[in-house]
């Protein structure tokens, strides 16, 4: 409810009087931080400042993306991003896209740390790791990440760590003393949704094998709403995205959407599907029909 | 003398420190990062790091991403 004119905000809809609430989803645990929310969202890509703003409230994710770039320091600067965001409200993830090597990677990771020690962030110690391997895909170079995850969290960095969807690159990572390992759903930006689910699968098995509560997140290429769904249903911890909300034609409507989503594929992944038959199974008892039923 | 600041020449004073730069180019009070030749130097650093004839000198900040 809008507190100010104790009317239901716009696009949130309340329960009816006597609607059984919703069962309570466990909050999303990584390291020693816990979240209500499971949707992470990036900050990038916005045609404004406002929008992103509202599109951010509107997914009501409690953890945000940035990435760490130069200071314009010929034209003028101009507003700046944190001029927008509430620092209290959303703990910030740098990131290192752009980064091609372990090594710029690292430098990355510091700035981005320093940045936010002096915003007094609680993700100071937080970082999205991102070591790419191509321009044109965005893929992750697989060595270059664990070299990079390696260096982190020896220097005390809690490491979200994106990668592809192969499992045994994740249990590396994981090895490499990740403290969240975060495989693509398909290439950063492209919206073609959870390519291969059954990899998602393995790597949530493999990560999770005596260890079930081992953060794993979904990140990237998550186009539509019901791919997030898909993405939590597989057994998800987390779903992260940027460009599926900040490109689409409503932004705001679509975080909402997004919001959903992930609630929705948690709370199916937890209320366990049912498993898929050949044939159908009529949910209306043949007992006691009037008609003729064929080979009865 | 001159010193690289994100890739950019600028002359700076002689005997200017790491704090002296960033107010030079007006980030004095702002949310800023810096390296010296690759190297993070902590706020609490800046007034101490000492400039250098063609140090190279990075200044960043955040950035919407994703």
């Amino acid at each position: 409810m809008d507190r100010a004119t104790d009317r239901p905000m716009d696009g949130i809809v309340e329960n009816k009087p006597g609607q059984r609430r919703e069962p309570a989803a466990e909050p999303l645990v990584i390291g020693e931080r816990r979240f209500d929310s499971r949707l992470l969202v990036g900050t990038g890509k916005y045609a404004t400042y406002e929008l992103m703003q509202d599109a951010l409230d509107a997914s009501g994710s409690e953890i945000i993306t940035v990435a760490v770039r130069r200071e314009r320091l010929v034209n003028e600067r101009g507003e700046s991003l944190l001029d927008y965001i509430d620092t209290d409200r959303y703990t910030i993830l740098p990131n290192t896209a752009g980064c091609f090597s372990a090594e710029d990677a690292v430098r990355v990771s510091r700035l981005g740390r320093e940045i936010l020690e002096q915003i007094g962030n609680a993700g100071a110690s937080w970082v999205k790791l991102e070591v790419l391997g191509d321009k044109k895909t965005l893929l992750p170079d697989p060595v270059g990440t664990i070299e990079a995850v390696e260096t982190l969290a020896n220097e005390g960095f809690e490491v979200l760590c994106y990668t592809s969807d192969d499992p045994i690159s994740a249990k590396r990572i994981k090895d490499a003393g990740a403290a969240a390992v975060m495989p693509a759903g398909s290439p950063i930006g492209s919206g073609q949704g959870v390519l291969n689910p059954n990899n998602i699968v393995l790597c949530l098995e493999t990560l999770k094998d005596g260890d079930p509560d081992y953060p794993v997140i979904v990140d990237a290429g998550v186009g539509a709403a019901s791919d997030t769904s898909i993405a939590m249903e597989l057994g998800a911890d987390g779903v992260l995205l940027n460009t599926a909300i900040a490109h689409a034609k409503d932004p705001v409507r679509m975080a909402h959407a997004r919001r959903h989503a992930t609630t929705a594929g948690r709370q199916s992944y937890l209320a366990g599907r049912i498993e898929k038959k050949l044939y159908a199974t009529a949910s209306s008892p043949f007992e006691g029909a009037i008609s003729y039923i064929p080979g009865e | 003398m001159q010193v690289i600041v994100n890739s950019e020449p600028m002359d700076v004073a002689e005997g200017s420190c790491l704090a002296d730069l960033i107010e030079q180019v007006g980030l004095g009070g702002s949310p800023v990062a810096a390296e010296v030749n690759k190297a993070l130097v902590p706020k609490r650093s800046h007034g101490a790091c000492e400039l250098a004839e063609g140090d190279r000198i990075e200044l960043v900040t955040l950035v919407g991403g994703g």
